[in-house]
């Protein structure tokens, strides 16, 4: 028996949470396989066919699956889920939102946000904001699982999967897709990123970003936010780090005028190195700190841009 | 329209959680408890709903211990109409909740359910979802707004890269994410009024459902502590540091 990934995309490329969810999935059965929903998405099927560790890839192209809809993503998962052991998807956005519905109809309870799987029927997850890791076990014989992509390393290229076009689901009339917006950016994407430079509320206003947008784009990495800055209208919601956004595990975190509320380091205490600019000695952020600046961040952060020029 | 809200009672989001040494749980002894934030929101969105003549009614639910009377009250206070406690106090899991919630909705067949998008104890974020999907409703999760008009909701989603617009055929669930609104604060001719609404308490075998934990949790341990840090003097010491110390730049 097998485990069946499904992909995450956007009809073109397929994201690197995608690599992550294979690497764990590997990690819970010998056979992966997995699933590209989609619309116009042949180009998604070949990356995927291409990951090591992938033995086949399914591929459902057609209108329903253009928007990656819950509903019309949980059913094709649903007539796909007799012949595996496992599903498995990242804990993303569009994870988190059809995972419960495919795991509520195979009446099974689904293991959210997966650091690491210790046998393929027991998992370790983190649970009230990264303060405690519990490990559970699933009795169920299809295990639904989403993984949090900073605890599996991506998967490489070098595999040469076969690609089975496969029959797509009813689509679900009731949903219509309106619109979306999306913010787009040059640097990396946050929840991959080798280096996040993140701001708080400290920055004062949005306009003063520039000065964490030069020093990211000096180190080749992405900008992120405090709760409180996005709240502020500082940055957009989907910059946001912490129990509630994004959760990141770079090389390099630089906290710049960011406290360090528990909801806030629920999303990057795993960073490998943390730095913290505070003018605030007592923040709390410089507990979690392996090299702290009290400093004005107007003055430290343009200084270090210079460092490093 | 009928407007039914879930609420957990869950550690107050400012108070630090202790892992109980034997590795069985987390010590809730003499903790702060309050209303999941995500929940509160949920509560103002229905209230707001009610305020613009679109709900008729709101009506409050939970499942938890008897002390989670105190969080429906609260959800009262902010302008529920009435309340429903399923008591049990054991542990119960999002399944178990989804289940007991998909035999509410079809005795009280709101129009709307509306939750909290995750409770920040177990942060799994799997409630709303399995709901919507044992009811055979449409969803919109992580909403920062929300727009009911002529039977449907349209519903703006927080996704990974922006923003998304939905438009669903009521009955419908709708988790809430944190940008939906900012809830009020109960005053306290309104939490005296609370006392006297009406709040229904039943047993998961009244309603026919069982609310036994499917997932065994084996231990509970802290999180791996960070070595202790330094403080630099200046900004030269630090990118010198981070070059050839620790060598990220």
């Amino acid at each position: 028996m097998a485990v069946l990934v499904i992909a995450e995309h956007d009809n073109a490329t397929l994201k690197v949470a995608t690599r992550h969810a294979v690497t764990a999935g590997r990690e819970m059965a010998q056979e992966v396989h997995l699933l590209v929903a989609g619309q116009g998405c042949a180009a998604v099927a070949e990356q995927g066919a291409r990951l090591q560790g992938v033995s086949k890839v399914l591929l459902a192209d057609a209108a329903v699956h253009a928007h990656a809809s819950a509903e019309n993503l949980a059913a094709q998962v649903l007539a796909l889920a007799g012949q595996y052991t496992h599903l498995v998807a990242a804990a993303s956005a569009t994870g988190k939102g059809f995972m419960p519905r495919v795991a509520a109809l195979l009446d099974a309870a689904q293991v959210s946000d997966v650091l690491a799987v210790e046998t393929p029927d027991t998992f370790v997850r983190p649970i009230y904001a990264g303060n405690a890791l519990a490990t559970v076990q699933s009795p169920d014989p299809v295990k639904v699982v989403t993984v949090r992509t900073t605890g599996f390393d991506p998967a490489p290229d070098g595999g040469n999967a076969s690609v089975e076009a496969i029959e797509a689901v009813q689509g679900d009339a009731r949903v219509r897709f309106v619109g979306q917006e999306v913010t787009l950016s040059s640097r990396p994407e946050l929840a991959a990123a080798r280096v996040v430079v993140s701001g708080g509320r400290g920055m004062g206003n949005g306009g003063n970003f520039a000065l964490l947008e030069t020093l990211a784009d000096q180190l080749g990495g992405a900008v992120g936010a405090s709760r409180a800055a996005v709240d502020a209208g500082f940055m957009p919601n989907d910059y946001q780090v912490g129990q509630t956004g994004k959760i990141v595990a770079p090389e390099l975190y630089i906290a710049v005028g960011i406290s360090g509320a528990i909801q806030h380091l629920a999303g990057m205490k795993d960073s490998k190195v943390i730095v913290a600019i505070n003018k605030d000695p007592e923040a709390p952020i410089f507990q979690v700190a392996d090299y702290g600046l009290v400093a004005d961040l107007f003055e430290a952060v343009p200084q270090i841009s210079g460092n490093l020029g | 329209m009928k407007v039914l809200v879930a609420v957990k009672r869950v550690i107050d989001y400012n108070a630090k959680p202790r892992v109980r040494p034997d590795g069985s749980g987390i010590d809730l002894t003499n903790l702060k408890m309050s209303m999941n934030p995500f929940d509160e929101i949920a509560v103002e969105e229905a209230v707001r709903l009610k305020e613009a003549g679109i709900a008729s009614e709101v009506v409050v639910v939970s499942i938890g211990p008897a002390a989670a009377q105190e969080v429906l009250r609260t959800a009262l206070a902010l302008g529920g109409d009435r309340a429903i406690l399923l008591q049990d106090d054991a542990e119960v899991q999002p399944l178990a909740v989804a289940k007991a919630l998909t035999a509410l909705c079809k005795r009280e067949q709101p129009d709307l359910l509306i939750l909290g998008k995750q409770a920040i104890d177990d942060d799994a974020c799997q409630t709303g979802q399995m709901t919507a999907a044992l009811l055979d409703w449409p969803q919109a999760t992580f909403a920062s707004r929300v727009e009911i008009a002529a039977g449907r909701a349209q519903v703006t989603r927080e996704i990974d890269g922006g923003l998304e617009t939905l438009d669903l055929a009521l009955p419908a669930i709708v988790t809430t994410d944190l940008r939906l609104n900012t809830p009020r604060y109960a005053s306290l001719p309104n939490i005296m009024k609370a006392k006297k609404k009406p709040l229904e308490t039943l047993t998961a075998a009244e309603l026919g459902v069982d609310l036994a934990p499917r997932l065994k949790t084996l231990k509970v341990v802290e999180p791996p502590k960070r070595g202790g840090g330094v403080i630099v003097a200046d900004v030269a010491t630090l990118v010198d540091k981070l070059r050839n110390e620790a060598k990220v730049i």
